[in-house]
């Protein structure tokens, strides 16, 4: 499999003022393209500034991102990211379909090609009853769910979640869950997707990382060896995903007591 | 209903006040307060049509230009200012210090400058009294431009011209209409006071004419008009942030309702 995302001595401190912080002591790890990787870790634990990091938007202190062997210097192409503050990345004086087109419109996509892309990504997180609507006429989950149409629309060959389902009722997130791996599938997009929720890191991934406690690390690869077709009921309750995620519970109790890899 | 509601609502002031005007002054001696009835009487030809081609518009039109000067620089620098906290750090002192300064004081120094009987200078006045408070509230709203909503635009690798169009002008709209709001009553006041220096025609300038020509009921005319004049363009304004700014007004009252 060829690497899509290779990550190589990245380390982060911010300084702000006099004060400086650790926030990532040493990263390494690669993606290969195609892969659905979960990365979990304690609240506070460097997850966001990673994938700022990795999508270009903040210069790491040292290391590199590499994309397709290309180092991210800014936002690459073909980058979609979905934001933990979903509510505010959506652009409160355009309308739900205006938000989801406007990259669109930015690449040039024709159309009437965008009309299909908008309209098919809308549909897909239950949204097509709320194109006309502003964003602050939503709910935050409905507003999330905005955010999340107008990555998949973009069409991106990586695509970067943080924390994408926070604010989703559990049947929706469910439904969304299942929306991601389908896509995935489908699309053969590289997913990095930063989730609090163990269930559902082991749920989604094909390998999870967990990361250690600020200054991060990464405490363990954990690899997913559960069938590719998953199914929230089968495989919730499959003997291997109860395994796989007590294994992920206990490290990331460990994560938060402090314990780092030997 | 609604409609006709407020409309009374906002209408019941000024016909209370124009009533008790009418009859306070009906029987009225005195040179100075005329009776309302002969200042109103007056008023169809006093304002006739060499009036309106030779004062009145030509001030409005100097009005325009001067306050369009100023929102297009305004609202350029602004943003320039803004979006560079560098710049920002090192200018917005010196502008805190310009807005500070009574914009009539600019008169005389702009008279040094350019003279003071042609458009230009008129133009200039109204252009450099407007353009403070534009300038500095779009300072205001850009800087304020949320950082996950920036970050969302680079990330989708929005250009920078759309970028500045879709984001960053929308995105601080709000505090920018609230300076254009602003410098629109400074705008009419500087048009006015234009006028007093060196002119001998504009509406300004007519009321002055007809204050030292005894002609007091009809620099009543002038002054009832400048009233309506400015009421207008304030309606006009109200009337375009309406509709600019309707996401405002509901993202507002979303959050105020969450
Ligand atoms: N701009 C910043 N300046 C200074 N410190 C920061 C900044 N952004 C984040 N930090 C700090 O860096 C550390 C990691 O923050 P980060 O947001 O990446 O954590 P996270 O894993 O995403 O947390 P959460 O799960 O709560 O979202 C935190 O201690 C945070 O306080
Ligand atoms: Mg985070």
């Amino acid at each position: 499999m060829p690497t899509a995302l290779d990550v190589r001595g990245l380390k982060k401190t911010y300084t702000t003022g006099g004060t400086s912080l650790e926030a990532i002591e040493q990263l390494d790890f690669s993606i290969g393209k195609g892969e659905l990787v979960c990365i979990v870790g304690p609240s506070g634990a460097g997850k966001t500034t990673l994938l700022r990091c990795i999508s270009g938007l903040l210069d790491a202190t040292a290391g590199v991102v590499e994309l397709d062997g290309t180092a991210v210097t800014e936002p690459p192409a073909g980058m979609a990211v979905v934001f933990q503050e979903y509510g505010r990345s959506l652009f409160p004086w355009l309308t739900v379909r205006q938000n989801v087109e406007l990259p669109l419109k930015e690449k040039k996509v024709p159309r009437a090609r965008r009309t299909e892309l908008v309209d098919e990504a809308l549909d897909a997180v239950g949204l097509s009853d709320s194109a006309a609507s502003h964003p602050w006429q939503l709910s935050g989950g409905m507003q999330q769910r905005v955010a999340i149409a107008r990555a998949i629309a973009y069409e991106p060959s990586v695509l970067l979640m943080d924390e994408p389902f926070a604010a989703v009722d559990a049947q929706t997130r469910a439904d969304l869950e299942d929306l991601v791996r389908e896509l995935w599938k489908r699309l053969g997009v590289t997913v990095l997707f930063v989730t609090h929720d163990i269930d559902e890191a082991v749920y989604l991934g094909e390998r999870v990382l967990v990361l250690s406690n600020r200054p991060t690390v990464i405490l363990e690869d954990v690899a997913i060896d559960l069938p590719d077709e998953r199914d929230q009921l089968t495989t919730r309750s499959a003997p291997r995903f109860a395994e796989l995620r007590a294994h992920v519970y206990e490290l990331i109790q460990k994560a938060k007591k402090g314990e780092r890899p030997a | 209903m609604r409609l006709l509601t407020t409309l009374a609502y906002a209408l019941a002031l000024p016909i209370v006040l124009v009533v008790v005007w009418w009859f306070a002054s009906a029987g009225s001696e005195s040179v100075f307060w005329p009776p309302l009835s002969k200042i109103v009487g007056v008023f169809g030809e006093t304002w006739n049509a060499d009036r309106w081609t030779g004062d009145v518009l030509p001030s409005l039109a100097r009005l325009a230009v001067g306050y369009l000067v100023a929102l297009v620089l305004g609202v350029l620098l602004g943003v320039l200012i803004g979006l560079h906290r560098p710049v920002r750090a090192f200018c917005e002192p010196t502008l805190e210090f310009f807005r500070a300064v009574p914009p009539p004081v600019l008169v005389p120094v702009i008279a040094l400058f350019l003279g003071y009987t042609g458009d230009t200078s008129k133009v200039v006045t109204i252009a450099v009294g407007c353009v403070w408070p534009i300038l500095l509230n779009t300072v205001e709203g850009v800087r304020g431009l949320d950082e996950v909503m920036l970050d969302t635009a680079r990330c989708y690798r929005l250009s920078a011209w759309t970028r500045l169009r879709q984001v960053v002008l929308r995105g601080a709209s709000p505090q920018i209409a609230a300076g254009a709001r602003q410098a629109l009553s400074i705008g009419v006041i500087l048009m006015v006071i234009s006028e007093l220096f060196g002119a001998n025609r504009g509406l300004g300038a007519s009321i002055v004419q007809f204050q030292r020509s005894f002609a007091i009921p009809q620099m009543w005319t002038g002054i009832i008009l400048l009233g309506i004049l400015g009421f207008l363009l304030s309606v006009l304004f109200r009337l375009v942030e309406h509709y600019a700014l309707a996401w405002y007004r509901g993202l507002r009252q979303a959050d105020r309702g969450a």
